[in-house]
């Protein structure tokens, strides 16, 4: 069962559907059509996490907080895990990742779901200043 | 015995495969799949899990999807830990015929909420927990049934306002002190018990696996913020769970073989639970000048549990 009936072209959809992301990879893995990686929740999000990954450090914070398995972790050269990239399917959009990413400035930060990952790159905050 | 898996940094437990799906319907920034998560994919073991009713169940399941990549079974409010000792004990019988479908050591968990475990659970947990079957009890504590809209469950602290104990003129909610479900489990002989919070992922992942190394009965106490029913804002989940660690309302401590008792992380700055309590709407009612000795008492409460905890590591009983 996957969302066949939102596979459509562009001029299809009706004002106000939600449209999938195409950024980042496709998920490799093979799944069985009953589990719940086929089925989209992304409509619950109001913000979306934005990754950086010019101040990105790979602790992998937000993949072990990340409650909807969203942040998709790759694997480096030396069999470590790195930052990969966000799984928009099935992110909820709760913040957890903005919240436990220790860099500064962060390098997930919540934006608007409508807006485009360049326009949000470009909005990025400059290095805060320790008090 | 199984060989345990090497977790030493989060960039290596970070290549483990996934064994719980996203697209559940969990709430945004519910703590219940952090837990379900640092706990089964530490270990490379084979799996069963049986889930009692509540949120966990009702969220990972919904027809015609699973979350589960293992082997689940669920039965009903009552008997997560009936089920999953009949299951343990067929997999023995099975294995003992040498009928058993897997070489593979298998391990037996329970997943329950806090109502499930402290009030409807409690007799098949009991029963379980005193036929010393191989199996690990989880309880995800959200103190309170917050699967059916927020009542009270004796897991509830004193002062928190729910549906059935609601702040108002007369009253400032929940009357009555936690259950303290750790002793209680420590009492019944269990191998392990431990407490843990899902913000600290290593402490959670080393006492999984000492969990799942053990070979008698196991009970885990994970604590689980409920953005929804402790009225926060989701992001803040890992941020409380923090709080509560650091401001010691929850000690991250275990009990090993009913009376060894390790406290496992000690916090270095004193945080007031006036910190943890501000924080969450259900206890906002009591920063009112009339309900203030309920927050005397809390941290009157706190400080005898914390300084009982480490008496009892300091003389080893």
């Amino acid at each position: 069962m996957t969302e066949e009936h939102l596979l459509k072209g562009w001029e299809e959809f009706e004002p106000g559907a939600t449209l999938f992301s195409f950024e980042g990879k496709p998920d490799q893995e093979v799944h069985h059509e009953n589990n719940s990686v086929q089925h989209s929740v992304a409509d619950w999000r109001v913000d979306k996490p934005v990754h950086n990954k010019e101040f990105c450090i790979d602790c992998q914070f937000c993949w072990v907080y990340c409650p909807d398995t969203s942040i998709i972790p790759d694997v480096d050269d030396k069999g470590k895990g790195i930052f990969g990239h966000i799984d928009y399917k099935h992110c909820k959009g709760c913040g957890i990742c903005v919240d436990v990413c220790p860099t500064n400035p962060k390098s997930l930060l919540m934006f608007a779901d409508h807006l485009p990952v360049e326009e949000a790159l470009r909005q990025w905050p400059e290095k805060e200043e320790k008090k | 015995m199984s060989e345990m898996k090497q977790i030493k940094n989060l960039k290596q437990f970070s290549t483990s495969k996934e064994r719980f799906q996203g697209g559940h319907r969990l709430c945004p920034g519910c703590s219940h799949s952090i837990i379900v998560r640092e706990f089964v994919n530490a270990t490379d073991d084979e799996l069963c899990v049986s889930t009692a009713t509540g949120c966990l169940e009702v969220c990972s399941t919904i027809y015609p999807y699973t979350s589960w990549d293992v082997s689940w079974i669920h039965i009903g409010f009552e008997n997560a830990a009936a089920a999953i000792s009949g299951v343990e004990a067929m997999h023995k019988s099975l294995k003992n015929n040498k009928k058993s479908f897997s070489d593979k050591p298998m391990k037996f968990i329970a997943f329950a909420g806090d109502g499930g475990t402290y009030d409807i659970g409690f007799q098949s947990l009991s029963g379980a927990a005193e036929r010393g079957h191989d199996f690990i009890y989880v309880c995800l504590d959200n103190e309170g049934y917050m699967n059916t809209g927020g009542q009270r469950s004796s897991s509830t602290p004193i002062g928190g306002a729910t549906t059935t104990s609601p702040a108002g003129k007369v009253s400032y909610g929940e009357k009555k002190l936690k259950k303290d479900m750790m002793q209680i489990m420590a009492a019944h002989g269990c191998e392990y018990v431990a407490q843990s919070a899902p913000s600290n992922w290593k402490d959670m992942v080393k006492k999984a696996q000492k969990s799942f190394a053990a070979s008698g009965p196991v009970y885990i106490n994970a604590v689980s913020p409920c953005p929804t029913e402790w009225k926060f804002d989701p992001s803040m989940s890992m941020e409380i769970s923090k709080v509560m660690v650091e401001s010691r309302v929850v000690p991250l401590y275990e009990i090993e073989n009913g009376s060894k008792v390790t406290v496992n992380y000690k916090p270095k700055n004193h945080v007031p639970v006036e910190e943890y309590l501000g924080m969450q709407g259900r206890f906002k009612h009591l920063f009112k000048p009339s309900n203030k000795h309920v927050i005397e008492e809390w941290q009157k409460n706190v400080d005898a549990k914390w300084e009982y905890l480490l008496r009892r590591e300091e003389a080893g009983i």
